[in-house]
């Protein structure tokens, strides 16, 4: 106990001391997150009408990020999984930053889903004890519990290695059995997300079976494209790479997450064409939210077409990125990679965030185009909840690395060797 | 289905409505007392608590909006599944339904000062043409004549609800109003997270209005676009208040929770006719008892031509067009 304390402390100082660079980022993205603590302050007291969420349009570009960020929480595994399962040696010191951005990724999740109810005051009735959960028939339940679980699950596994790090011992052969636990269970994060469209009958959009299939693929395009970026910034900022240094980021890591980020691209990008070819060869009236996608509807004369400059984007980018990564000359060159990754990234932010939930909803059951454009509280207090994201992981990654690269170790274990790598 | 889990909890941790310390504390900026935050789920309540939470809501209904309200918790008739009928041909397209509909179940109205509160209907007319003809060209690409492209008969992405002439009934138009179809297997209630929605023995789907968190997933779900959610506090006039209320029907709600047609149950269930029957002037609309064969609506399902909107999606609505 006295030790786990001793841990915890020193997480709190390694995450709050570093450099001036380091606070002057740690403020902005304070001051970002208090930005919108203020808008959601109007929020919470006139309530939703601050949005551009309306009954046409009832979810917005809250629950947008929820669904993209589930996937970068999710895409996790794609790093756990050659690391533990294929004991695939580039992935074992990278794996913790991994399992960190899934952390990061589901406190934006939680929050997005947080800030898009009209009474969190009640949010306790979603929960067991305290609430009347509808399970196993709503998949929002479901949905709770895979999320808090995964959660758990990433909290519990690289916490408790940094601490077994921390005082230079192996860690116990129980944490392989959480770790295993933690792969089907990634998947079931975006499977059950997938779901809460898919199982919609009124909404021709989204009732497709091969939404789960096409959320993972695009999920395991935008994972590991971030960490591609995130990890050569952690290679350019800390003592990684330097000699001496515990940890390594290779190269050739990052080629083969780029190899992951190809692959997922292409399959993604297939059950996209699969989709639009079902739903716009058979040409019944379920292709209108479709054709608003990427065409625009019109109704009396005028044309409704908001989304579509951003989809058209959304689709170039995504097909440009999959060509970068398709040649190994761009791929194994930073610059290219580094395009290729931010267009994957930006891509399906798009595709599956807006590009998903408004055509969703549009026609509404009845027929009325109605478009959805948020309004300057809704975008400063999305854009809060990712500066929040980005603070837990920029703190999350501190104490990490001061952990595994920097050699803070507990007193009591100076002089002892680091225990084999997880 | 009643917790039992829960209410053993909450008994424990000493925390029954009547032992709430500073229950008439109010937590600011989400403005809940702390008696209504530790309110429970409708069905799970006891008769001693409803009464209580009942008396609660008509103080508050007092201290807001400074009328005399009763609120109703009667319930379901046993025998009793309750069913409409309309006739798309007889209805003219006037709108009646929909006022009587807000005045009777107290939906929050346009504010003529902050019009960016949202006024609520739970009914829509919607309007279609008879006939609309985009006439074609015939070419060999396409297998198009020169009827070209035709719409006519009920196409929903083809209807209009903001229609606005000076004079109804319009020659070249017909009418249909839409509303919550009560359906016997509602998707609404099927993805609620919280069971803040359900069916009633006599078919009802209602809201727990104190206990819905907004999370709007059920208004995803409708398919016939028959709920709406309170993006602000409602806005009704004091005189405009209608004092007879029912907690699962038309007492006023409150910002962030959803709300819906409920075949106006505080009138249903106390012998009454739904508002939108009584008022419509050329009687197009029917209600009655599904049980009953010698009921309105099921002379009517049995003797007229009736359909159901959107059947193929398995909802089975309670809710039945008809034409002589
Ligand atoms: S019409 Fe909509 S709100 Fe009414 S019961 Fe059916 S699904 Fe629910
Ligand atoms: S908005 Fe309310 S009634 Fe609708 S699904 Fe959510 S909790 Fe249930």
């Amino acid at each position: 106990m006295r030790k786990f304390i001793d841990f915890v402390l020193t997480s709190v100082k390694l995450a709050l001391t570093g450099s001036r660079k380091y606070y002057a980022w740690l403020a902005s993205l304070l001051i970002m997150v208090l930005f919108g603590a203020f808008s959601y302050y109007y929020q919470l007291k006139y309530g939703l009408i601050i949005t551009d969420i309306r009954d046409q349009v009832s979810w917005g570009s809250y629950i947008a990020n929820f669904t993209f960020l589930v996937g970068v929480a999710a895409a996790a595994v794609m790093i756990v999984l050659p690391a533990y399962l294929y004991n695939y040696k580039e992935f074992k010191h990278i794996t913790v930053f991994g399992e960190l951005m899934a952390v990061s990724a589901l406190v934006m999740v939680l929050t997005f889903v947080l800030v898009d109810l009209g009474r969190i005051d009640r949010v306790l009735h979603l929960m067991p004890f305290t609430g009347t959960p509808n399970w196993p028939q709503s998949m929002l339940t479901w949905d709770v519990i895979v999320l808090n679980g995964y959660l758990f699950l990433n909290i519990l596994i690289p916490g408790y290695l940094l601490y077994k790090t921390y005082l230079r011992e192996p860690p116990r052969k129980w944490i392989k059995i959480f770790i295993l636990i933690s792969i089907p269970w990634a998947i079931s994060i975006h499977t059950v997300t997938a779901f809460l469209y898919g199982g919609l009958a009124a909404r021709p959009f989204w009732n497709t079976a091969v939404m789960a299939p096409r959320f993972l693929a695009s999920a395991f395009t935008a994972g590991p494209a971030f960490m591609i970026i995130i990890l050569q910034i952690i290679r350019r900022y800390t003592c990684i790479g330097q000699p001496g240094c515990k940890l390594v980021v290779s190269d050739r890591a990052l080629f083969t997450l780029a190899h992951i980020a190809l692959i997922s691209m292409l399959v993604n990008l297939f059950f996209l064409g699969s989709e639009i070819y079902t739903v716009g060869y058979a040409a019944t009236s379920h292709i209108a939210p479709l054709k608003y996608l990427f065409f625009g509807l019109e109704h009396d004369g005028v044309v409704y077409n908001k989304l579509q400059p951003y989809m058209w984007a959304a689709i170039t980018m995504e097909i440009i990125a999959a060509l970068l990564l398709l040649f190994p000359r761009t791929r194994k060159n930073f610059k290219t990679l580094n395009i290729a990754c931010i267009f994957a990234f930006v891509g399906i932010w798009i595709e599956k965030g807006m590009g998903l939930v408004i055509p969703g909803f549009i026609p509404t059951p009845i027929g009325e185009i109605w478009e959805y454009y948020p309004t300057l509280m809704e975008i400063m207090i999305t854009l809060s909840v990712w500066a929040l994201g980005l603070l837990v992981y920029t703190l999350l990654l501190k104490i990490a690395i001061g952990i595994l690269a920097e050699d803070v170790v507990h007193p009591s274990a100076k002089g002892r060797e680091m225990p084999e790598h997880h | 289905m009643v917790d039992k889990g829960r209410r053993d909890f909450l008994k424990k941790a000493g925390i029954a409505a009547a032992a709430i310390p500073f229950a008439n504390l109010r937590i600011p900026v989400i403005d809940v007392t702390l008696e209504e935050f530790f309110q429970k789920h409708y069905k799970e309540m006891s008769e001693e608590e409803r009464k209580r939470v009942v008396e609660r809501l008509e103080r508050q209904h007092k201290e807001k909006y400074g009328v005399d309200v009763e609120i109703m918790t009667t319930p379901p008739r046993k025998g009793v599944v309750w069913g409409y009928a309309l006739n798309i041909q007889k209805c003219i397209g006037c709108r009646r339904c929909v006022y009587a509909c807000v005045r009777e179940n107290n939906q929050s109205r346009a504010n003529p000062k902050e019009p960016w509160r949202g006024e609520i209907q739970w009914i829509r007319v919607l309007e279609f043409e008879k006939f609309e003809a985009h006439p074609g060209k015939p070419s060999k690409k396409d297998f198009r004549t020169t009827f070209g492209e035709v719409i006519a008969g009920i196409n929903l992405e083809e209807s209009e609800h903001y229609y606005d002439p000076p004079l109804v009934p319009e020659k070249e138009k017909f009418y249909m109003p839409i509303q919550c179809q009560q359906c016997e297997r509602p998707p609404c209630v099927k993805v609620c997270p919280t069971k803040a929605t359900w069916k009633e023995p006599d078919g009802i789907i209602v809201v727990d209005y104190n206990w819905c968190i907004g999370c709007r997933f059920c208004i995803a779900a409708c398919p016939y676009w028959a709920r709406r959610f309170n993006w602000s506090d409602p806005y009704i006039r004091r005189e405009e208040i209608n004092p007879r209320m029912h907690y699962l029907g038309n007492r006023i709600r409150m910002r962030g929770v959803v709300e819906k047609c409920t075949f106006c149950i505080q009138r249903t269930r106390n012998g009454r006719y739904p508002a939108c029957v009584e008022i419509c002037p050329v009687g197009a609309r029917k209600f009655g008892n599904l049980l009953d064969p010698e009921s309105e609506v099921r002379r009517v399902i049995e003797r007229k031509r009736v359909f159901r909107l959107k059947e193929e999606l398995g909802t089975q609505p309670k809710f039945f067009y008809f034409i002589d």
